[in-house]
C-alpha cells in the first residue's frame, strides 16, 4: 500500500522532476546509497564526464525552450481558435518569408550546438599519452582485465558477477548492489590517464560505467581505444550495454579507483599471486583439495549454464554426461579446446589457470554423483596441452 | 453508374483471391491489428518481468526472445502492413483512381505475409527457441551464436521484404499512371505524397536488409566469413548495412504518418494545411538525410572521428524539416475554427509526444552525449515517443477519421474520446520514466536490473498495462462500429474534411472513380 502510494506520488511528480533535472547536479558520496529516484545523467568524477554532462544540459535547456514556446503556441490555438468560441477560420496557407525564418533559425541553433558537440567528441577520442594500458575482453558473460606491462609479468583475471543465483530467483534477499557486484574489480589509480583497449572473445559487449563516462563496444577480432581519468576515489559500477546473450544483464563492470600508492602494492600483490599460482602448478593436491577448489571454480565458471547441480540448463547436464564418466581425453578437450559445435561452450583452457583447471575436470568426474574415482592433477592438464 | 459492375465475390474467395484495393487494405489492417495485438502481448510479458527486480516468470533466454519478438512483429507485422493497408485504402480514393495499378501483385504481397509471420512465431516452439539477438540482430549473436532457428528468421525476413517491395513498386505505380486528370503532383494529398516518397525508400532499403540476411545465412551454413573477424570480416560491417537499411526504416514508418496528421488537422481546423509545398520538400529532404546518418546507431563501434563528425553533423540536419513539418501542423491550427473528435486528439497527442521524441532524437545526434545514452532505456523512450506516439497514434488516428467512409457507421465518439485519454496516458506513465532510468545508467534489453532502477521500473510496467488494456477498448470500438454503428450517408462525414475520397457515397462502394473525376 505504501509502495503504491509512493508510485502514484512519484507519478505525480514527473513535471517537476523534469524540470528539477537540470539543476540538480547531484553530489554524491562514494558508495551512492540511495540513488533510488536518480532522474538525470551525473556528470561522474572526471572532466570529460563533467564536460559532456553540461553538453547534455544545454542541449536540454535549449530543447526545454524550444518546446515551451512551440507548445505555448499551440495550447494557445487550441485555446482560443475553437469552433464552440465561435470563431471564423482563416483562410491563409502560406508564407514564404515565415517558412524561410523557422529553416534558417533552427539551422543556426544547431550550429550552435556543433560548437561544442565537436570540441568535447575531439577529447573523447584523446586516448594518446595514457600511463596505464589494461586490456579489456568481453567474455559470455564476464570481463577478463589485462593489465599490459611495460617490464614484468602481466597480471590479468577475470572479474564475475558475484550476486547469487538465490538473490536472483528471490530465494534470498537482494544485496544493496544488486548485480552491480563483482569477485574482483578492475582496480585503477586516481588522478591518472588510463586507456582501455575493448575487445571480446565471442560476441559484441559494450563496456559502460556511466561515472568515468566511458562507453565502447568490445567487437571480436578488433580493439577499440577509450579512457578515462578519475578524479575521486571511490568504486564505480557499470553494466555491458550491448546484448550479448543469455545474460546479458549479468555481467557488470566495477571499477575501484584507489589512491596511486594502494594500486602500486595491489598490482605487487597481483603479481606475486601469480607467481604463486606459477608455484601451485606443479603441486600434488589431494581429493578433498581439488574437489574444493573445483566447487569453487564450477560455480564461477559452469554453473551459469549448465546449472547448480550439474543438471544442465543452456548447456548439457553435467551429472551423468557422458563426456564427464567418458575418457579422459575427451573431457579434456571440451573444457579446455570448447566445442566445435556449439559456440556456446567456450574454450576455457585460455580462461582458467592448469590448476583450475584439474581442480574443475575431477570436480565434474566426482561431483553430482558422476563418482569416477579419479583425481586430476596441474601436470595432467600442462602435458595434455602440451601434448596437442 | 455501378450496375454493369460486378460485386465482391462470395465467401472465402473474395478474400483469397481478392484483387480490388479495398479488401485488401482492409486485411492488411486487420492482420496489422492481430500482429499488434500478438507483439502487444509480448511486451506485456517484458513489462510483467520488469515490474520488480530479480526473475519472476520468465527466464532470461525467454526475455530475449520477447524483446526480439516485439520489435521485429510491431516493426514488420503491425505498423508497417497497418500503412500499406491505410495505402491501399486511401491511395485510388484519393488520387480519383478505380484501383491500385497492379491488383494482382497486390493480392500476393499481402498473403505471402501471414505465412511469413507464422514462420516467425513458430521459431518460438524450435528446438534452442526464436531469435534472441534482438530485433536488430547483430552478428556474430546472430549468426555463430544464434540458435538453429536463425535460418527460419532469415527466411521470414526475406518474404516481408519481397513483400513490401511488391506493395512499394505498386504503390509508386498507381500514383504515377492513375491520377485524376487535372491532378497533378503539387495537388495530391500529403498522405499521397508522404506514401509516393516512403515507397521509394523501400524500394531502396528492403534489398539491402535482404543482402544482410543472406549473408548471414552464408556465414551460417556455407562457410563465409562476411561478419567473423576469424576469416578475415568484420562484425561491424553487419551493423553498417543493417542500418544503412535501418535509418530509412524508421522514416519508412514515420513518413505515411506525417501525411496522415497533415490530412486531420486541416480538417479538424476547418482551414487548409500550410505550408503544402514545404511539407513535400520537407518530406523529401528527410528522406534524402535518411540515407546519409546511419551510423548514428553505432557511435560506439570505434568509427574514426572524421566519420562520426559527419554522422553527427548529418543527424542534426534532420532536425530541420522535421521542425518544419511540426510548425506548419501548428499553424495549421492557428486562427483555424477547431473541434476535438477523436482523430484530433490522436493528431494533437501525435504532434506533442513527436515532438518530444524529436528532442530527445536531437539529444541522442550529439555524439559525445550518446555515450551516455547509447543503449541505455533514454534510447528505448526515445524510440516509443517516435514508434508509438508517432506511428501509432497517427495510425489511429486515421482509423477513426475514416472508419466512417469505409462501413457507413458512426463508431461511438465517448469511447473514442476514452480510448484517447487512456492511451495518452498510460503511454506516457510507461515511457515518460524510461529516461530516468535511462540517464541513470540502465542498459535496454536486460531481464532483470539493479534495485536503484525498481520504482521507475515498476511505474513504467503500470502504465504499460493501461495502455495495452487501452487497446482492446479501440477494437471493441471499432468492432461495435462495423456491427451496430449508427448509419452515416453523408459524403463528407467531417463538416472540414477536404479531398476526393469525401466526395464518394458513404459507405464507399466496392468500386470507386469508374470514371475519373475532373481536378481543377
Amino acid at each position: 500500500m505504501l509502495r503504491k502510494a509512493r508510485s502514484v506520488f512519484w507519478l505525480a511528480m514527473f513535471p517537476v522532476m523534469l524540470l528539477l533535472s537540470g539543476s540538480l547536479t547531484p553530489v554524491w558520496a562514494d558508495e551512492k546509497a540511495d540513488r533510488r529516484y536518480q532522474v538525470n545523467m551525473e556528470p561522474g568524477v572526471t572532466d570529460i564526464g563533467a564536460e559532456i554532462f553540461s553538453l547534455h544540459m544545454l542541449i536540454f535547456w535549449i530543447c526545454v525552450v524550444i518546446g515551451v514556446v512551440v507548445f505555448g503556441v499551440m495550447f494557445y490555438s487550441i485555446y482560443a481558435h475553437r469552433k464552440s468560441r465561435g470563431v471564423t477560420p482563416a483562410t491563409f496557407h502560406e508564407s514564404t518569408k515565415v517558412e524561410i525564418a523557422w529553416t534558417v533559425v533552427p539551422f543556426l541553433i544547431l550550429f550552435g550546438m556543433a560548437v561544442p558537440a565537436t570540441s568535447t567528441l575531439i577529447e573523447v577520442y584523446d586516448t594518446e599519452d595514457a600511463e596505464i594500458d589494461i586490456l579489456v575482453t568481453g567474455y559470455q558473460w564476464k570481463w577478463k582485465y589485462e593489465y599490459l606491462q611495460e617490464d614484468g609479468e602481466n597480471v590479468s583475471f577475470f572479474s564475475n558477477l558475484k550476486t547469487s543465483q538465490e538473490e536472483i530467483y528471490n530465494q534470498d534477499d537482494k544485496g544493496q548492489f544488486y548485480l552491480l557486484d563483482v569477485d574482483e574489480p578492475l582496480v585503477i589509480p586516481v588522478d591518472t590517464k588510463v586507456r582501455f583497449l575493448v575487445t571480446a572473445y565471442d560476441v559484441i559487449h559494450a563496456m559502460w560505467i556511466p561515472e568515468l563516462a566511458v562507453k565502447k563496444d568490445a567487437i571480436p577480432g578488433f580493439i577499440n581505444e577509450t579512457w578515462t581519468r578519475a578524479k575521486e576515489t571511490g568504486i564505480y559500477r557499470g553494466q555491458c550495454a550491448e546484448l550479448c546473450g543469455k545474460d546479458h544483464g549479468f555481467m557488470p563492470v566495477v571499477v575501484n579507483v584507489v589512491e596511486r600508492d594502494e594500486y602500486d602494492a595491489w598490482l605487487a600483490d597481483k603479481q606475486a599471486q601469480a607467481a604463486e599460482i606459477a608455484a601451485l602448478m606443479e603441486q600434488t593436491f589431494t581429493m578433498d583439495e581439488l574437489m574444493a577448489r573445483g566447487q569453487d571454480v564450477y560455480d564461477r565458471a559452469c554453473l551459469a549454464c549448465h546449472g547448480a547441480n550439474g543438471e544442465g540448463g543452456v548447456g548439457k547436464a553435467i551429472a551423468g554426461s557422458a563426456i564427464a564418466m567418458g575418457p579422459l581425453d575427451g573431457h579434456f578437450d571440451i573444457v579446455i579446446n570448447g566445442s566445435r559445435n556449439n559456440a556456446a561452450m567456450q574454450a576455457f583452457g585460455g580462461q582458467l589457470n592448469d590448476v583450475d583447471l584439474a581442480a574443475v575436470l575431477t570436480f565434474q568426474r566426482n561431483g553430482f554423483g558422476n563418482n569416477m574415482g579419479e583425481m586430476i592433477q596441474p601436470i595432467d592438464v600442462f602435458n595434455y596441452k602440451q601434448g596437442q | 453508374m455501378g450496375d454493369h459492375h460486378h460485386g465482391p465475390a462470395k465467401g472465402l474467395s473474395r478474400w483469397l483471391f481478392a484483387t480490388n484495393h479495398k479488401d485488401i487494405g482492409t486485411m492488411y489492417l486487420w492482420f496489422s491489428f492481430a500482429m499488434f495485438l500478438v507483439g502487444g502481448a509480448f511486451a506485456m510479458i517484458i513489462r510483467a518481468e520488469l515490474f520488480q527486480p530479480g526473475m519472476q516468470l520468465i527466464r532470461p533466454e525467454f526475455f530475449n526472445q520477447m524483446t526480439t519478438m516485439h520489435g521485429l512483429i510491431m516493426v514488420f507485422g503491425a505498423i508497417m502492413p497497418a500503412f500499406v493497408g491505410l495505402a491501399n485504402w486511401m491511395i485510388p480514393m484519393m488520387i480519383g483512381a478505380p484501383d491500385m495499378a497492379l491488383p494482382r501483385m497486390n493480392n500476393w504481397s499481402f498473403w505471402i505475409l501471414p505465412p511469413a509471420f507464422l514462420l516467425l512465431l513458430a521459431t518460438m516452439f524450435m528446438p534452442g527457441g526464436g531469435p534472441a539477438f534482438g530485433w536488430t540482430f547483430y552478428a556474430p549473436l546472430s549468426t555463430t551464436y544464434a540458435p538453429p532457428s536463425v535460418t527460419f528468421f532469415i527466411f521470414g525476413v526475406h518474404i516481408l521484404g519481397l513483400s513490401s517491395i511488391m506493395g512499394s513498386i505498386n504503390i509508386v505505380a498507381t500514383v504515377m499512371n492513375l491520377r485524376a486528370p487535372g491532378m497533378t503532383y503539387m495537388k495530391m494529398p500529403l498522405f499521397v505524397w508522404t506514401w509516393f516518397i516512403t515507397a521509394y525508400l523501400l524500394i531502396a532499403v528492403m534489398p539491402v536488409l535482404a543482402g544482410a540476411v543472406t549473408m548471414m545465412l552464408m556465414d551460417i551454413h556455407f562457410g563465409t566469413s562476411f561478419f567473423s573477424a576469424a576469416g578475415g570480416g568484420d562484425p561491424v560491417l553487419f551493423q553498417h548495412v543493417f542500418w544503412f537499411f535501418g535509418h530509412p526504416e524508421v522514416y519508412i514508418i514515420i513518413l505515411p504518418a506525417f501525411g496522415v496528421v497533415s490530412q486531420i488537422i486541416p480538417a479538424f481546423a476547418r482551414k487548409p494545411l500550410f505550408g503544402y509545398d514545404s511539407m513535400v520538400y520537407a518530406t523529401a529532404s528527410i528522406a534524402f538525410l535518411s540515407f546519409i546518418v546511419w551510423a548514428h546507431h553505432m557511435y560506439t563501434v570505434g568509427m574514426p572521428i572524421a566519420g562520426e563528425l559527419f554522422f553527427m553533423y548529418a543527424t542534426m540536419l534532420i532536425a530541420v524539416p522535421t521542425g518544419v513539418k511540426v510548425f506548419n501542423w501548428i499553424t495549421t491550427m492557428w486562427r483555424g475554427a477547431m473541434t476535438f473528435e477523436t482523430p484530433m486528439l490522436f493528431c494533437i497527442g501525435f504532434v506533442v509526444l513527436f515532438t518530444i521524441g524529436g528532442f530527445t532524437g536531437l539529444m541522442l545526434s550529439i555524439a559525445p552525449s550518446d555515450f551516455q545514452y547509447h543503449d541505455s532505456y533514454f534510447v528505448v523512450a526515445h524510440f516509443h515517443y517516435v514508434m508509438v506516439a508517432g506511428a501509432v497514434f497517427s495510425m489511429t488516428a486515421a482509423v477513426y477519421y475514416w472508419l466512417p467512409k469505409w462501413c457507413g457507421k458512426m463508431y461511438n465518439e465517448t469511447m473514442g474520446k476514452t480510448h484517447f485519454w487512456i492511451s495518452f496516458i498510460g503511454f506516457n506513465v510507461t515511457f515518460f520514466p524510461q529516461h530516468f532510468v535511462g540517464l541513470a545508467g540502465m542498459p535496454r534489453r536486460i531481464p532483470d536490473y539493479a534495485l536503484q532502477f525498481a520504482d521507475f521500473n515498476m511505474i513504467s510496467s503500470i502504465g504499460a498495462f493501461i495502455y495495452g488494456a487501452s487497446q482492446l477498448l479501440f477494437l471493441y470500438n471499432v468492432i461495435a462500429t462495423i456491427v451496430g454503428g449508427k448509419p452515416v450517408s453523408d459524403e463528407k462525414v467531417w463538416e472540414g474534411a477536404e479531398g476526393l475520397e469525401w466526395t464518394v457515397p458513404t459507405p464507399a462502394p466496392f468500386h470507386t472513380f469508374s470514371t475519373p473525376p475532373q481536378v481543377r
